[in-house]
């Protein structure tokens, strides 16, 4: 990733659209952004009022296409965008930013702030302003196929534990299976339960599924860091390996900003539509449960909430499926305040997570979350996200607060009927 | 120039020339957005674009409770300054006899009393969102020279206005030629500052419902 301010002008410059014109036209500078901001709630600096922190995106948009703009930079009246500006804005965009989408739902002009947020990543990263870790996740992403480095050995020896636990086979690399499921490098490593409980669920459900030796890693660092080449290559590994074993759907796991990868980004990064479906776990989980494969015995006599991840819930779209699941072992379910597309997110989405020097700012602002907890008091947090998982557990620990974590599709695999 | 000439210069050659700016502007402004064009998108659809889009372009108008508690001066001023606009500007019965000589036809009127109230209420509600702009912490630093720029010529209009009406200080066709320039310098900068919003606004929530409703969220 060789960078230069040519190239990162040259990166905002091709996220310019006809979304982009409208929506820096309609910004009259309310500020109600803010408010809905959990980085400036939480932390309140000016600066990381979610507008603000699209302002490189603003200036290349005036300057280069609107004609006012023109006129203006033809007389030497444009503001100027060097390396010293974004750098300036480096921390606004990527520490102070989990591209939650909040601000998004808020804005009375109708302005898809986070949309413009990610856009101006691509600049930054072009010109050299990324931070340190989600270069370095990336640039593992790319050479060994996963952010956290985990190569093809690991994953099968979790696999080989996994099948000695339940003695069930996991399938690998099966051509003309029905699903192809995709991990994050966060459930291989820290969470193995999850494909054990695939392995469970999958079985009784009699679906035939397989893992692709080829193309297992679900997260992609292009779509956090933004770098839409180094995006769209991870994506067309998954896409080859998805039309090599001739899968009819892939299915995006635990994990917020995959989804958002894989099922929405993905075909727009690859060029053409995909062959095959997308769908998140919960989606075919969902999907088991309306046709009857999934029967569920016992109840959860604990105080259950779900926690929406954001790409999952307000940007994603899988909103009642994880509600319907829970109703199917949860005697007393109850809503966080909020929840739903409105949902405060927890803190380490959109690379915050694998950027440490934002480790400080996302614990602070945790406290948006504890707040939304301390509202309801629940005895578990149940959540589809595996970096909210980890998150949310640290934050917890943080705060003092003794609330365990669950994943939806591991405590739906407790609750099969034997 | 005698005061008569120079209202008429202001009704006519003036008025003309601010209106050709302003309609000029407008279609250039839409120009300049919809010539960036806009890639298809290639990802399965879950809802409709169309739909969550004209969904959004209404509901936008109607904050969440929580929004509306986080955000109550901002949105309750927002409302009663743009709603009095629209009252004085398009129920004023001498409004609406210009805009009956410009169109070929006109509407009901209100009483000029109701609309004198809410050109008042526009005035002091303007100058509260300002005193609010300066003092709120993320106003301040978010306003440029343009946001108050565009503050003085929304207010103008109202101010000259109110004052011609009543005809205070001057004679009668000087306050009338001096609130029709003031109008005409807002038309004049509407199309190539914020005021555009009014129009690309609609624009901006059809994008964000769109963009929301293909993946199957009402935004």
């Amino acid at each position: 990733m060789s960078a230069s301010l040519e190239k990162g002008i040259n990166a905002l410059k091709k996220e310019v659209d006809s979304t982009v014109g409208a929506f820096f036209s309609s910004c009259v500078n309310c500020g109600m952004c803010a408010d809905a901001c959990l980085f400036y709630t939480e932390s309140p600096c000016p600066s990381r009022t979610p507008i603000n922190k699209t302002e490189p995106l603003r200036r290349i948009w005036k300057q280069e296409y609107t004609l006012l703009g023109r006129i203006g930079k033809m007389l030497g009246l444009a503001k100027p965008i060097d390396h010293d500006f974004l750098n300036q804005w480096e921390k606004l965009v990527y520490d102070s930013c989990s591209l939650c989408g909040r601000c998004s739902m808020v804005c009375p002009v109708g302005i898809d702030i986070t949309l413009m947020i990610r856009k101006t990543r691509e600049g930054l990263a072009a010109s050299g302003h990324a931070p340190e870790g989600l270069i370095g996740a990336t640039k593992r992403a790319v050479t060994i196929g996963s952010p956290m480095g985990i190569k093809l050995p690991a994953l099968m020896a979790q696999i080989s534990h996994v099948e000695k636990d339940t003695g069930l086979k996991i399938p690998m690399d099966e051509e003309g299976a029905e699903y192809m499921l995709l991990l994050s490098s966060m459930e291989i490593m820290n969470f193995p339960e999850f494909i054990e409980a695939i392995a469970k669920i999958f079985k009784k459900a009699g679906v035939s599924w397989t893992i692709s030796s080829e193309a297992f890693e679900a997260t992609n660092s292009g779509i956090q860091i933004g770098v839409a080449d180094i995006a769209a290559e991870l994506i067309q590994r998954i896409v080859d390996a998805a039309e090599k074993l001739k899968v009819k759907t892939v299915i995006s796991p635990e994990c917020g900003h995959a989804y958002m990868a894989i099922r929405w980004d993905g075909p727009n990064l690859a060029g053409k539509a995909f062959n095959f479906k997308v769908r998140h776990i919960l989606e075919i989980l969902d999907e088991f449960r309306q046709d009857g494969r999934l029967k569920i015995s016992g109840k959860e006599t604990q105080k259950l909430t779900y926690h929406d991840p954001c790409q999952i819930s307000r940007r994603g779209g899988v909103i009642e499926q994880p509600r319907n699941l829970i109703n199917l072992f949860a005697d007393d379910f109850v809503e966080m305040p909020e929840a739903g597309k409105m949902n405060w997110c927890c803190g380490a989405g959109g690379g915050v997570s694998s950027n440490e020097r934002a480790d400080e700012l996302r614990l602070k602002v945790f406290q948006r979350k504890k707040d939304q907890l301390d509202e309801i008091k629940p005895d578990a947090i149940i959540s589809a996200c595996s970096n909210c998982r980890i998150h949310l557990e640290d934050g917890l620990e943080e705060y003092n607060m003794e609330i365990p974590l669950m994943s939806l599709t591991e405590t739906l695999a407790e609750h099969l009927e034997e | 120039m005698s005061e008569i000439e120079f209202l008429n210069w202001v009704r006519g050659p003036a008025f003309e020339i601010a209106m050709t700016i302003f309609i000029a502007g407008i279609i250039i402004r839409f120009l300049e957005i919809f010539l960036l064009g806009r890639k298809t998108n290639l990802a399965e659809a879950k809802g409709s674009e169309m739909t969550g889009g004209l969904h959004t372009i209404v509901s936008r108008s109607i904050p969440d409770s929580n929004t509306f508690k986080r955000s109550t001066f901002k949105i309750v001023s927002g409302y009663i300054f743009h709603l009095g606009l629209l009252i004085t500007i398009f129920f004023f019965a001498p409004h609406i006899l210009l805009f009956k000589d410009i169109f070929g036809f006109g509407w009901p009127s209100l009483p000029t009393p109701v609309v004198d109230a809410f050109a008042v209420v526009s005035i002091i509600t303007l100058i509260a969102v300002l005193i609010h702009r300066l003092q709120d912490r993320v106003l301040k630093f978010l306003s440029s020279t343009e946001d108050y720029l565009v503050w003085l010529l929304t207010i103008l209009p109202l101010i000259t206005g109110y004052i011609a009406f009543h005809r205070i200080g001057m004679t009668a066709p000087s306050l009338l030629a001096i609130h029709i320039l003031s109008v005409e310098l807002l038309l004049i900068a509407f199309p190539f500052s914020k005021l555009m919003h009014a129009f690309t606004l609609v624009l901006a929530r059809w994008y964000n419902g769109a963009i929301s409703g293909y993946r199957g969220v009402q935004s």
